[in-house]
């Protein structure tokens, strides 16, 4: 048993930090953050050069053919860097696409994602459900010929402005239908809805008879988009530890530096146990998501269990760590011009896509008193 | 990165479940304290002999002293695997965890020799005196004072939480040997006999009700130089081995006991009702539930990547304070979240034989034994996190 990463994920992982740290200092996420898509062309054209973007899908496919572990490790730096932009939603409609298991369409877009020449989103949520696969319904999906016409609208579509693909969880005459357009198709009207989230823009899709290419219909379709989000979660967690250790680390050299009563402050008990507990949410959660991560990838028994496990544990660890953070940087901690406030708020926006807390204890109480 | 149990470990493992099977004895059905207790403090060291005589006493002990060398993952298998089979509780945690390995490193040869075998064979049964009155969070303050009278130590004080002294042979003290330099400097470890003249027992009533702990008197006890652990006035340097030990040690063993805990709350909420409708059907019942099992989970997690470092840099370190941490303040929540999933009925003595009551009693000393929960704080702010010293 190795609990450890091997030796190219620790150069993966340095590599990805040293990136971030070259071409998006914070800096830079504070400027990006400030313009309407928070897309810098330049910045995914070079995460992208790296291979970063599909590194888990399979050469043939356009990826690297990495392990979610490999995954992960990527996006717990992303996450340290609060990088700006839609490498989630990329690689959410990226796995989706790959798991619908719809050959023409991996053939015809995934080499140009893992390229960064397209960008893609899924449009899931909706406001009268939630993050269960079987509970879209507000966009129909007629039959039209070999494909179906969409019409209805969704909610907090990641990046949607800069997306040339999307793939919508829509409700045909055969369940749930997973259907990919293109942005630019008529019909499609796309308005912003600014979230707590500067980094990571969130927008309102309307559809009216967009035409759409089906990629998977019922239980395939539902077997495929829950995949996707759990994918998507080993992601989110890894991105919240990365977040986490980035609060952790700052709040530390602060308590080592800031003087208050002619002593340092990290000198006070009341200051260290704050410190203390935050590493402590922080490992536990960075143990959880490794985990999840490894047990997604070898399809283990408890894989299911494990990313929710990851999910309600790193989204309630972050709100802790967060709130000591701030709490321990006192007024300063609070302002605009201190960096805290920006993975603050990208944790809370993480901490609801792929379903919140609720819902995944719901999920690990349903596992354990009625599957058993 | 591969959490799979590698061959050794499997193997390990299925050989151990398989020697379990066949000798594991039947549970003790007298009663476990109070005048009884010499029955099951018999049961125990049977226990212990079968399992020295089956070659699974000290696994983790270098296979040079009677041990079989066993990883850090190994015997964190064998903890969770006796458990899980219902083997007794283990007699020897301190002479096995504590004791032996302290002796190993600092013991004379004598020592290695009279002392190693006979923790192994379960014929000596240890406890450790550190604590006293007024040395708890600060145990380097300790005063229980040792003066040297030709070839023996003649001991005077008192310690106090002294675990598993009603029923030892032997115990591990640290006393103050030199009152005039900094405390850590002071203090040295004996090896004493608790049949010694001098010695009083009280049993700790603790709120559980049980009395798993005890204070322990010494007027004039006199200790052969020849028991001395270690050089004079080095205990300190010698416990804190010892101590580190304790921790990592603990956390393993815990993890079955939860275990067993949260299984049996599942299958109460399955099948008993509250309101006419099933414990498992309330949406909040379920949501603490649901906590329950991933703060569990999370445990079992933080023990498996502790471990996997402990493979690779041999010695616990300051991390064992994460998880003493951890499953302290966890069984505490877990305790409180079962007495509210079960309902007023949980807090009757007769509801699944007091176990739910014995558990949200007994975790509150948790966060307080071995270290308590704002001193494992301090250490991880000051020894990991690299903040200034606070006391």
């Amino acid at each position: 048993m190795d609990y450890d990463l091997s030796k190219p994920q620790k150069m993966l992982q340095q590599s990805v930090r040293e990136f971030c740290q070259r071409q998006c200092p914070l800096e830079k996420v504070r400027e990006i953050m400030e313009t309407d898509t928070a897309q810098d062309p330049e910045l995914w054209q070079g995460i992208a050069d790296q291979g970063w973007i599909g590194l888990h899908l399979s050469e043939d496919l356009g990826g690297l053919g990495l392990a979610l572990v490999d995954l992960a490790v990527v996006a717990e730096e992303l996450g340290r860097a609060c990088l700006p932009g839609p490498f989630l939603s990329t690689t959410w409609a990226a796995t989706l696409i790959s798991k619908s298991g719809h050959e023409a369409a991996a053939k015809k877009y995934l080499a140009d994602l893992c390229e960064g020449s397209k960008i893609a989103t899924v449009a899931c949520f909706e406001e009268e459900s939630g993050w269960a696969a079987e509970e879209y319904s507000t966009i129909k999906a007629n039959e039209s010929g070999d494909g179906v016409l969409l019409s209805g609208s969704k909610q907090l579509v990641g990046d949607a402005a800069v997306a040339d693909i999307m793939i919508v969880a829509a409700r045909g005459d055969k369940g749930l239908t997973l259907a990919l357009i293109e942005t630019s198709a008529d019909g499609v009207s796309i308005k912003a809805t600014p979230g707590i989230d500067a980094t990571r823009k969130l927008y309102e899709v309307k559809f009216e008879n967009v035409p759409g290419t089906v990629l998977a219909i019922g239980d395939d379709a539902k077997r495929a988009l829950t995949e996707s989000q759990q994918v998507g979660n080993v992601a989110v967690c890894a991105e919240l530890v990365g977040s986490m250790q980035w609060m952790l680390e700052t709040t530390v050299e602060y308590a080592r530096t800031r003087k208050q009563f002619d002593q340092i402050i990290g000198s006070f008990q009341a200051v260290q146990h704050k410190c203390a507990d935050m590493l402590l949410a922080t490992e536990s959660s960075r143990s959880a998501a490794l985990y999840a991560a490894w047990a997604l990838s070898e399809s283990t028994d408890d894989a299911d269990r494990a990313v929710s496990i990851a999910k309600l544990f790193c989204a309630d660890s972050a709100q802790k760590v967060g709130g000591n953070a701030v709490q321990v940087h006192g007024g300063i901690g609070f302002t605009w011009e201190h960096d805290l406030h920006m993975f603050y708020k990208r944790n809370k926006a993480n901490e609801f896509l792929f379903g919140d807390s609720t819902f995944h204890r719901e999920h690990v109480a349903l596992i354990a008193i009625d599957a058993a | 990165m591969d959490l799979n149990l590698t061959p050794d470990e499997q193997s390990f493992r299925d050989e151990l479940r398989a020697w379990l099977k066949e000798n594991v004895p039947e549970e003790y059905d007298g009663q476990r304290g109070g005048e009884d207790s010499d029955g099951y403090w018999q049961y125990l060291r049977d226990w212990q002999k079968k399992l020295f005589d089956g070659g699974w006493a000290g696994v983790s002990w270098p296979t040079e002293f009677g041990g079989r060398g066993a990883t850090p993952i190994q015997q964190s298998i064998f903890l969770q695997e006796t458990i899980a089979a219902g083997a007794p509780e283990h007699l020897g945690v301190i002479g096995e965890g504590l004791v032996g390995p302290t002796i190993i490193v600092a013991g004379t040869e004598e020592q290695k020799a009279k002392y190693l075998p006979r923790i192994l064979s379960g014929e000596d049964v240890w406890c450790q005196g550190f604590s006293e009155p007024n040395a708890g969070s600060d145990v380097a303050a300790l005063g229980t004072k040792a003066v040297l009278d030709g070839d023996e130590w003649v001991v005077n004080g008192q310690k106090i939480w002294t675990s598993f002294a009603q029923g030892s042979d032997l115990c591990f003290l640290l006393v103050r040997t030199d009152f005039d330099v900094p405390k850590h400097k002071g203090i040295t470890a004996l090896l004493v006999d608790m049949k010694s003249q001098g010695i009083t027992r009280k049993p700790l009533r603790q709120m559980s009700g049980d009395s798993g702990f005890n204070e322990l008197f010494f007027s004039d006890m006199r200790v052969p130089v020849a028991n001395q652990l270690g050089p004079l006035n080095q205990g300190w340097k010698i416990c804190i081995t010892a101590l580190m030990n304790e921790r990592t040690n603990l956390g393993s063993s815990m993890f079955t006991f939860f275990d067993q805990a949260v299984d049996g709350l599942i299958e109460h909420a399955r099948t008993r009702k509250r309101n006419g409708k099933l414990l498992s059907e309330c949406p909040l019942k379920r949501q603490k539930i649901g906590q329950a099992v991933a703060d569990l989970e999370v445990y079992r997690l933080n023990i498996a990547r502790a471990l996997s470092r402990m493979e690779k840099d041999s010695t616990p370190g300051p991390e064992g304070s994460m998880l003493k941490i951890y499953w302290s303040e966890m069984y505490q929540r877990l305790s409180q979240a079962s007495m509210e999933i079960l309902g007023d009925v949980s807090q009757l003595k007769d509801f699944d034989g007091g176990e739910w009551v014995y558990r949200y009693l007994r975790s509150k000393g948790s966060t307080i034994e071995g270290g308590t929960s704002e001193i494992q704080r301090c250490i991880l702010a000051e020894r990991v996190l690299g903040l200034p010293k606070s006391y």
